[in-house]
């Protein structure tokens, strides 16, 4: 395999607060930072490790998708692939040019033109002048800004600043391009043409690192994937088993001092436990959960969403009926949902949510995406995630 | 492709810090224009006096110069000399370009965060590129000077060819200290206020307005500065058309490019830092 990226044991730390708090305690640390050895392997008080003893490679035309949860290294491990943050241990290999959208726009001047910006931003990014001459026209055109080409940028919307952004970024023809959640700003239809501009850099050989909380779009463009959390890596494999293993470590992370699940149950129409339904049939969702604490008023709540992330159903007691949980410590109780699965095709994940009275909505006292998976069958008659449970009439007219 | 080159040499690993000093730079010349120009163009956008303004600062500085002479003049009954107000005006455009390439230098890092956060590139650029854009001022405000000595018919003499000697070390002296000063305002901004202060007052610890000859043996005093001597070199070479004084120029010199060594090894080992102490 050809590598165009590679990452070895990097470690990098960050220290919390300020490193100096005074100019009295510069110049003795400076002194000893510029004559003494490294220190770099030791974390001082106040330093934390952003990233541990990461590793990965990705190959030409390959790509990989990082996901985690806010504040698990994502931009770290992007920076660092960029050079503008230095590991303290470890060593990394970015092989070729590197084309970084970590931010769209961020060489932009707000009083610098459209045109002007081009050649700024282009430069920035790594391009010579006579390359930005030459594929100026293509530039504007990707990001139809023509009309808009001499209006100072501090005059363009948000969606505009990110699609001139990315179009200067999507010219540097870069043998490593790095991706940061940048692509949510413009409209759907930009979003896609971002999506095929990096889908045809990676069959011309482009490596592609590609951070996201969006999951279809990893699952999308991603053959692989790592997932980090807290800095270390906690999986890497294929990018759909990724983001189940995203899905899976949220919910060992979201255990719950207040509630405990005793048995999740899933029941067909004649009562039988399955995992496995057909489109449309009626189920009843059966949680026993025990007390561990008091609990006034909380409402149950059930949501399904998609192995990519996407939300396809929530609903909650407190829409559906006027009871609501009340219970002390130890004590059992039983929650039934009976709903039509008209889910198609696909693995959908179960979950369970408890929510204290309506005012303080949004603190869970439980909360898991995914308390039972189920799997349900294609018909062969819809496409999709949801069954509409369709039927069609011909009705042919004679012609008069 | 026309990037070929480029390719080749990222190939090694970006964080081994191999980078050679020349070949970095070379490669960003296109980068460092841009950003220069960038510079210019902003100093001067929604103003209706424009480039008027790079000669308007150093009229300003000589504006105040003759005061301070007329002043002079009055206390010790002396009569204004023409070569004393052109030496001013000698020593005011290079003092001027001192002034404003060490202001904008010393804000460059911190200006730029988005690029120094988000964008990799040799962080030297960005305090080079206020000198250069600084440097830019300097000519056109230099060029009007010269315009101005030739009506006044200062002479020339074989003195003049110190002069670019003499600008290269001042140029060379202000990197430096932007280098130094950009790198040091990131970590701690008490540098900026510092600087200013600096700045606002220096022209009283400089030879601008008087030469340190004035000042008997507190002169030396004025020279200690690096800049000194060499302000007071041009208008000697330029004005006097007498030679400099060696040892003081050697002084400055030592200044200058063990101040460049020393700034821009500080500034190489800090650059690691900067994105996240910034």
């Amino acid at each position: 395999m050809n590598t165009g990226v590679a990452f070895e044991a990097v470690w990098k730390k960050f220290s919390r607060g300020e490193k100096f708090d005074s100019l009295r305690d510069l110049i003795p640390s400076m002194a000893t930072w510029l004559f003494s050895a490294d220190q770099r392997n030791k974390l001082q008080k106040k330093e934390f490790w952003a990233l541990q003893d990461v590793s990965f490679q990705v190959g030409q035309g390959e790509s990989l998708g990082i996901i985690g949860p806010n504040g698990s290294g994502k931009s770290t491990t992007l920076k660092l692939l960029s050079g503008i943050l230095q590991p303290d241990k470890g060593r990394l290999k970015v092989k070729g040019r590197l084309g970084a959208l970590i931010e769209l726009g961020a060489g932009f001047h707000p009083d610098l033109t459209g045109r002007e910006n081009i050649y700024l931003n282009g430069t920035i990014l790594g391009m010579n002048r006579r390359e930005i001459d030459s594929k100026f026209e293509e530039i504007v055109e990707f990001s139809e800004l023509k009309d808009f080409l001499d209006t100072p940028v501090k005059r363009y919307s948000s969606g505009m600043y990110a699609r001139l952004g990315f179009s200067v970024a999507a010219h540097v023809d870069p043998d490593v391009l790095i991706v940061d959640e940048v692509l949510s700003v413009g409209d759907y239809h930009f979003q896609q043409r971002c999506f095929e501009k990096m889908k045809e850099f990676m069959r011309k050989g482009t490596s592609l690192v590609f951070v996201s909380h969006n999951m279809t779009a990893i699952s999308t463009l991603c053959k692989s994937a790592i997932v980090l959390r807290k800095g270390q890596m906690i999986y890497q494999g294929g990018a759909s088993q990724a983001i189940q293993a995203y899905h899976s470590f949220y919910e060992n992370d979201r255990s719950s001092d207040h509630v405990e699940l005793l048995e999740v149950r899933l029941r067909a129409g004649d009562g039988r436990e399955r995992d496995v339904f057909h489109p449309g049939e009626r189920v009843t969702f059966e949680v026993m959960l025990k007390a561990l604490k008091p609990i006034h008023d909380a409402h149950p709540g059930l949501m399904i969403h998609t192995l990519d992330g996407q939300c396809v159903f929530v609903t909650a007691t407190s829409r559906l009926s006027k009871k609501r949980v009340n219970l002390n410590p130890g004590e059992t109780a039983e929650v039934v949902f009976t709903l039509d699965l008209n889910l198609q095709g696909n693995v959908f994940l179960l979950g369970f949510t408890m929510t204290p009275e309506l005012e303080r909505q949004g603190q869970w006292l439980y909360y898991n995406p995914n308390v039972k998976k189920v799997v349900m069958t294609d018909e062969h008659k819809s496409q999709g995630i949801v069954f509409l449970n369709p039927s069609a009439e011909l009705f042919v007219n004679d012609v008069v | 492709m026309s990037s070929a080159a480029l390719v080749e040499t990222i190939e090694e690993p970006i964080n081994e810090e191999r980078r050679l000093l020349s070949r970095d730079l070379w490669q960003c010349k296109d980068l460092l224009f841009m950003l220069t120009w960038r510079d210019i163009k902003i100093r001067y956008k929604q103003s209706i006096m424009g480039f008027l303004w790079a000669v308007l600062m150093p009229v300003l500085v000589v504006g105040s110069g003759l005061i301070v002479m007329v002043a002079f003049s009055v206390m010790s009954g002396k009569a204004i000399n023409k070569m004393d107000v052109l030496a001013i005006a000698v020593k005011s455009v290079p003092w001027a370009f001192v002034v404003s390439a060490v202001r904008f230098g010393t804000n460059s890092l911190t200006a730029n965060k988005e690029l120094v956060t988000k964008i990799y590139f040799p962080r030297e650029i960005l305090p080079l590129a206020s000198v250069l854009a600084s440097l830019f001022d300097f000519a056109i405000a230099a060029c009007v000077l010269t315009i101005i000595l030739c009506i006044a018919n200062v002479g020339v003499s074989v003195y003049i060819l110190w002069v670019p000697i003499l600008l290269f070390l001042i140029i060379v002296l202000t990197t430096a200290s932007c280098l130094l000063l950009s790198c040091a305002n990131l970590f701690f901004r008490d540098v900026k206020y510092l600087v200013e202060v600096f700045l606002t007052y220096g022209i009283f610890m400089v030879p601008v307005f008087y030469s340190a000859g004035r000042m008997g043996k507190y002169g030396i005093l004025l020279l200690l500065n690096p800049v000194g001597p060499l302000l007071e070199a041009l208008s000697t070479t330029i004005v006097s058309h007498r030679s400099p004084s060696l040892p003081w120029l050697a002084y400055s010199a030592a200044w200058s490019f063990g101040g460049i060594a020393v700034s821009w090894l500080m500034f190489r080992k800090a650059e690691r830092l900067f994105a996240e102490s910034i």
